[in-house]
């Protein structure tokens, strides 16, 4: 490993690699883009320590729920009304972490 | 309508069952969790712990220093069995600029024998021993479920959870919700009515493997000694801190942050994590430490005035989920108040049980006992303390004023002759624009709460 990745440089995949889950069929958080097309804040960018939500180039969120923390990070920064409708994943399901 | 928990969960109205399923469900298997199903069992009633995770711990994160002498009440000689990484018997306060950094370290041998001070463990090891204890004590552990909402009767009383699994729902005579810090089941009872929410902050961790022996050379400790290192003025001024702890072969790093303050600096929380490693107080402690795990939890900071109501007809809320968090800067404990909570909620149950009346009358015990013990003793008198510590003078002002205070006492300045304490305090508050009223306020903030 070079210096620099123990540094936190690695890339955002490798640092997610390191994190187990158990995905689900359901995606357990969906995100509507006629909502977050109009926001002005997208605090969720910023915010979602999984990194999910990713600026489109149409001004929408692409999202993907597969490595997602279940921290609710994004539905206490939401600024648009009803954009998120998050649930937990169903039972067993989701992130596992070992380390926590 | 889907069963899943979340914040739009709305609870189903059932008849009131003729005969409960069980006398007492508890949701969650983390610390509060397991310690009220340990006390229910333990007074011989039937009671089912719920954990969504495959297993405890598997969805749980904190910085990791549990604080053990609230197990005292539950398991004798515990720390003969806790799984602990390391004994804490140095602890450190630092506070930093960018290129500064003034530390405050203690460490006494006191902390390195029974009955100890803190221990770094991880959370899968952790919770899977507090509810191993509540299984031995009789308590039926259900992982890989979601109680996704609650039942209640005509009255409203609570009358058991409807969870994920087939035929999922399960009634009961008392729920206690130790659902952590989204605490659903709460919101969905109307606890936290007329309180103010959205009080989080957000945590975000790495644990780095490093030998033992760097580690133990690094921190200056040996055997199985450890150090718990607190951390303000590493977070670009969102309200905040950082941490650092010592696990066997592994040290947790992270910063908890305001989430709302991410956007506006345009920052991301691994980011500040990586400025933090960088930091040339930090780097030489974590040089070279390979990422085991990334993971991310979020920590109800409000304090007492943002807690819910804990009782009511048939139903109590502990730990997380009642926002019985001190996470103020240099204060990171909840574990202790969780297993207090659960330990008080638990027990609370099982003489309402016993006298045949759980309404919020029968079960208003465990409001006096939480009011009596440290659970909110100490957080009645820490009030104002997340506001001091994560207000803007000390978040942007204080570290370099500190900093630069200690630097120049500690600068020899030859030949220019030592600048007097009081003018050196004078300057370089004019200097970062702070005002000596501000500081005297803040302080008698302080000496209230502490004194
Ligand atoms: C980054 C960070 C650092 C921290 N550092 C420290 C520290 O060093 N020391 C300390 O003492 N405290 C620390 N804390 C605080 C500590 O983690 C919490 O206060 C503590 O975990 C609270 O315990 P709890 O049992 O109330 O909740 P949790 O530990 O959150 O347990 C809740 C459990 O409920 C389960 N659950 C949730 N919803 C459902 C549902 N609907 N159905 C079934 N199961 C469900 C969850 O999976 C989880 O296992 C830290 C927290 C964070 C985030
Ligand atoms: S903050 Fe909410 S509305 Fe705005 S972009 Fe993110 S998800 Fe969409
Ligand atoms: S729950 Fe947490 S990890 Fe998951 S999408 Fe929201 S902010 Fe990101």
């Amino acid at each position: 490993m070079s210096p620099g990745q123990s540094y936190g440089l690695q890339a955002f995949d490798d640092r997610m690699s390191t994190v187990d889950f158990d995905v689900a069929e359901r995606p357990h958080i969906t995100v509507d883009n006629d909502v977050c097309r109009s926001c002005q804040t997208t605090d969720c960018v910023y915010a979602c320590p999984a990194k999910l939500f990713v600026p489109t180039s149409d001004g929408g969120i692409l999202f993907n729920y597969e490595q997602c923390f279940e921290c609710g990070t994004c539905y206490q920064v939401c600024s648009g009304e009803n954009a998120l409708s998050w649930t937990y994943p169903d039972g067993g399901h989701g992130v596992a972490f070992r380390k926590g | 309508m889907a069963e899943h928990a979340g914040p739009g969960t709305r609870s189903a109205v059932v008849d009131t069952p003729p005969q409960r399923e069980v006398d007492v469900v508890v949701v969650g298997a983390g610390p509060a969790g397991s310690a009220a199903a340990l006390e229910v069992a333990r007074a011989g009633h039937s009671v089912v712990l719920l954990e969504r995770g495959p297993f405890p711990g598997s969805k749980n994160v904190y910085g990791g220093v549990v604080y053990g002498r609230v197990l005292d009440e539950l398991v004798p000689r515990w720390w003969e069995q806790m799984p602990v990484q390391r004994w804490v018997t140095r602890r450190s306060t630092m506070i930093m600029t960018p290129t500064q950094a003034l530390t405050v370290d203690f460490r006494t041998q006191a902390w390195g024998g029974p009955p100890y001070n803190g221990a770094t463990a991880h959370r899968c090891d952790l919770d899977g021993w507090l509810a191993g204890l509540a299984t031995e004590a009789g308590a039926t552990l259900v992982p890989s479920t979601v109680a996704t909402g609650l039942l209640r009767d005509a009255s409203g009383a609570v009358v058991g959870v409807r969870t994920d699994r087939p035929d999922g729902d399960l009634t009961a005579k008392v729920v206690i919700a130790c659902d952590g810090v989204n605490s659903f089941l709460a919101k969905e009872a109307g606890m936290f009515v007329g309180k103010p929410t959205g009080h989080v902050t957000l945590g975000v961790k790495e644990t780095l493997r490093l030998p033992r022996n760097v580690i133990d050379e690094r921190f200056g400790v040996t055997g199985q000694h450890g150090v718990d290192i607190e951390i303000l003025g590493c977070t670009r001024g969102i309200p905040g801190g950082g941490f650092l702890y010592t696990n066997l072969d592994s040290v947790s790093v992270g910063v908890v942050v305001d989430p709302h303050g991410l956007a506006a600096k345009k920052v991301r929380p691994e980011e500040l994590v990586a400025e933090l490693k960088r930091h040339p107080a930090i780097e030489p402690l974590v040089r070279g430490g390979e990422l085991l795990e990334y993971s991310a939890h979020l920590i109800p900071e409000g304090g007492y005035d943002t807690m819910p109501e804990l009782v009511t007809d048939g139903f109590l809320v502990a730990g997380d989920a009642a926002a019985m968090c001190l996470a103020a800067g240099i204060w990171l404990e909840g574990v202790n108040f969780a297993i207090g909570a659960g330990m008080y909620a638990g027990r609370a149950a099982a003489d309402a049980l016993a006298a045949k009346d759980t309404s919020k009358s029968g079960l208003a015990s465990y409001q006096r006992m939480v009011d009596e013990s440290f659970v909110l003793g100490d957080h009645r008198k820490l009030r104002r303390v997340p506001g001091l510590v994560l207000g803007q003078r000390m978040q942007q002002e204080y570290p370099a004023v500190l900093c630069d205070l200690a630097q120049g006492l500690f600068q020899v300045d030859n030949p220019r002759p030592k600048p007097g304490l009081l003018k050196l305090i004078r300057r370089v508050l004019k200097w970062h624009g702070v005002k000596t009223r501000d500081v005297l306020s803040d302080a008698l903030t302080g000496v209230r709460s502490f004194g």
